[in-house]
């Protein structure tokens, strides 16, 4: 560290001499040429360790997910072609279209509450002048609570018997509810659990974004005679409205792969109410042994995400183009 | 600071405008106390009441008494000295492999420029368009049985360390960060006789210490918070996370207890957050706008 770091000061650089500035010309014996190699082994060893890890545990996965959906495979024994087999029989399990009704659903609610709430808490909390590091706190809390405690935590509160969410309605003199227990409560049960554990990320991110709008939009649109909620509709919106679209897309790519709520809080039912699209994977690998549907399932999920996920990778690639 | 937001400063000074803002404020207080603070409070209280208060109707606010065998008994029923362990030697290698790992790659792509590093990085980037829990199945054949080693990674910590390696959010976020150290500072230390890992270990890591501080916290918190995974990989009980013994074990503990594991499963990472919520909050607010 002592001798790197002042090294232009302590030698002038003509004590140097010319040659030394480039240095990757290639003064070593064996010329340029092996000099290269010995420069190209040298930045591969650094590389290697890493691209080894994602070859083994992205790549390869990658390519044998869609391998494997058209193979009858079970573990040690290689796989047996088997055509589109494993498509049409996933596609006549009854639960397929429940579980990929239920992501949608669920998604799309997701959406609703857990986009919604987010936007109006960050757009308040940023007129707030004070005890800001408490909120913004408080509101990550939930985030770094291990999802899996947050799950059985909420199970613990919909509890039909003794559960914190009948108490309160029954405090308050509300019907009560079966909440993760009925059919038609138990997914919107889910996404109010999902909502609580991740909202505070998004909040964060659009008191960051909200921050960023230059005040002078809101004085000449105030100047213009706009009312609060004209000015959230035509200066608040619009200059957020990049990352809005990106968190939308991220909040959906990940709502899509739903798997923790379902399968410690409801178990995918009542019924196959909550039965998610990974929750039906993991059944086919796990409980089923029948690694060729989970992947078939799988390849269907990786399709549909993945073209969110071009949409994504493609906005953010412009827009760090135009910055 | 006062910069201009929706409402106008000018406002907020009025009588009326003062009035609303406190009342505005008192709500918001009000209103997360109640949704993300009493949460936490009632776990945390609700392990300290006896079994049979904690399922009285209606329930007590304040536990009679202070029961803290819910705590001692989950710590020795639920074996949670061990699953915590766990927890900590999968979390602390993952973190270690994917600093010494991804800072290593990143630096070669940023700076070695090897032949087709354009290509490994593209290959690298287009993960990031994979969702990862779309691929556990496959993922899991592998680790089962690993190509040409013909070996199980099942049940061993390397089931989670070496996949988390293959991070390529993490990985891009340290290639951005190497890539706006100026090329001189290198060839100066090069000029000075050090060599490649001699340039990274004392010239980069010291310059990097913010984004090798955020890489770090996403490494640890993405495995401690982990669950399918983990899931998919321990079927050896004494081999489990907290995370996955936590709910192997909820059917049949009483419910005291397993609050009171719950409660001990978020300290490491509730502490953490409020260590370094000021870095965490950062790095969340800035990683965002900047796309």
């Amino acid at each position: 560290m002592k001798t790197a770091s002042k090294p232009p000061a302590a030698f002038p650089p003509a004590a140097v001499g010319a040659p030394e500035v480039s240095l990757s010309a290639g003064r070593r014996p064996g010329g340029p040429w092996r000099r290269r190699l010995a420069d190209q082994s040298r930045a591969y060893a650094f590389l290697i360790g890493g691209v080894l890890c994602f070859a083994l545990f992205s790549w390869y996965p990658a390519i044998r997910a869609v391998v494997i959906a058209f193979q009858k495979y079970t573990p040690g024994s290689g796989g047996e072609w088997v055509g589109t087999a494993n498509f049409t029989r996933v596609f006549h399990d009854p639960e397929f279209t429940a579980a990929w009704r239920n992501t949608l659903t669920f998604t799309l609610l997701a959406l609703l509450i857990g986009f919604a709430v987010p936007f109006v808490m960050a757009l308040v909390l940023n007129e707030l002048r004070h005890a800001k590091a408490f909120f913004r706190v408080v509101v990550y809390l939930p985030v770094m609570i291990p999802p899996v405690v947050s799950a059985l935590l909420w199970k613990w509160f919909y509890d039909p018997g003794a559960g914190l969410a009948n108490e309160t309605l029954r405090f308050l003199h509300l019907p009560t509810s079966n909440w993760s227990n009925g059919a038609d409560t138990a997914l919107v049960s889910l996404v109010i659990v999902a909502t609580w554990a991740n909202l505070g990320g998004t909040v964060l991110i659009y008191l960051a974004a909200l921050q960023s709008i230059p005040g002078e939009l809101y004085e000449a649109a105030e100047l213009d005679g706009a009312s609060i909620l004209q000015r959230v509709r035509h200066v608040t919106i619009p200059q957020t409205r990049f990352i809005i679209l990106m968190l939308m897309l991220l909040q959906i790519i990940a709502t899509m792969q739903v798997f923790t709520e379902p399968f410690v809080i409801t178990g995918g039912g009542p019924e196959d109410k909550t039965v998610t699209v990974l929750y039906l994977i993991y059944k086919y690998a796990f409980l089923y042994n029948d690694f060729g549907g989970a992947c078939a399932l799988s390849v269907m999920l990786l399709v549909l995400l993945s073209a969110f996920s071009a949409v994504y990778l493609r906005l953010t690639r412009s827009e760090g183009d135009d910055a | 600071m006062s910069t201009r937001t929706l409402v106008s400063p000018l406002i907020l000074a009025r009588p009326r405008g003062k009035a609303v803002y406190w009342t505005v404020f008192s709500g918001v207080v009000l209103l997360f106390a109640v949704a993300f603070l009493f949460p936490v409070y009632w776990m945390v209280t609700g392990a300290m009441k006896s079994p049979d208060e904690v399922t009285r109707t209606p329930p007590t606010l304040v536990p009679h008494g202070l029961h803290l065998s819910g705590y001692t008994d989950a710590w020795d029923l639920m074996d949670l000295p061990t699953h915590l362990w766990n927890t900590v030697v999968q979390a602390a290698g993952a973190w270690l492999l994917q600093l010494v790992f991804c800072t290593a790659a990143a630096y070669a792509l940023s700076k070695l420029k090897p032949a087709f590093g354009k290509v490994v990085l593209g290959g690298i980037l287009a993960t990031l368009m994979v969702p990862a829990q779309a691929l556990v199945v496959p993922k899991y054949l592998t680790v089962a049985d690993l190509p040409l080693l013909h070996t199980s990674l099942l049940n061993s910590p390397l089931g989670i360390w070496l996949p988390a390696v293959a991070n390529a959010f993490n990985l891009y976020l340290l290639k951005r960060f190497f890539d706006q150290i100026p090329r001189d500072v290198l060839e100066a230390a090069e000029i000075d006789g050090a060599g490649r890992l001699r340039t990274l270990w004392s010239i980069v890591l010291p310059m990097s210490r913010p984004v090798l501080g955020v890489v770090s916290i996403f490494a640890l918190v993405a495995v401690w918070q982990d669950f399918l995974w983990p899931l998919m990989v321990f079927s050896d009980t004494d081999k489990q996370p907290i995370s996955v013994a936590l709910v192997q074990l909820s059917q049949n503990i009483q419910l005291t207890v397993l609050i009171a594991a719950m409660v001990i499963a978020s300290i490491p990472m509730v502490v953490m957050f409020l260590v370094f919520q000021r870095h965490i909050i950062a790095g969340i607010s800035a990683g965002s706008t900047k796309g």
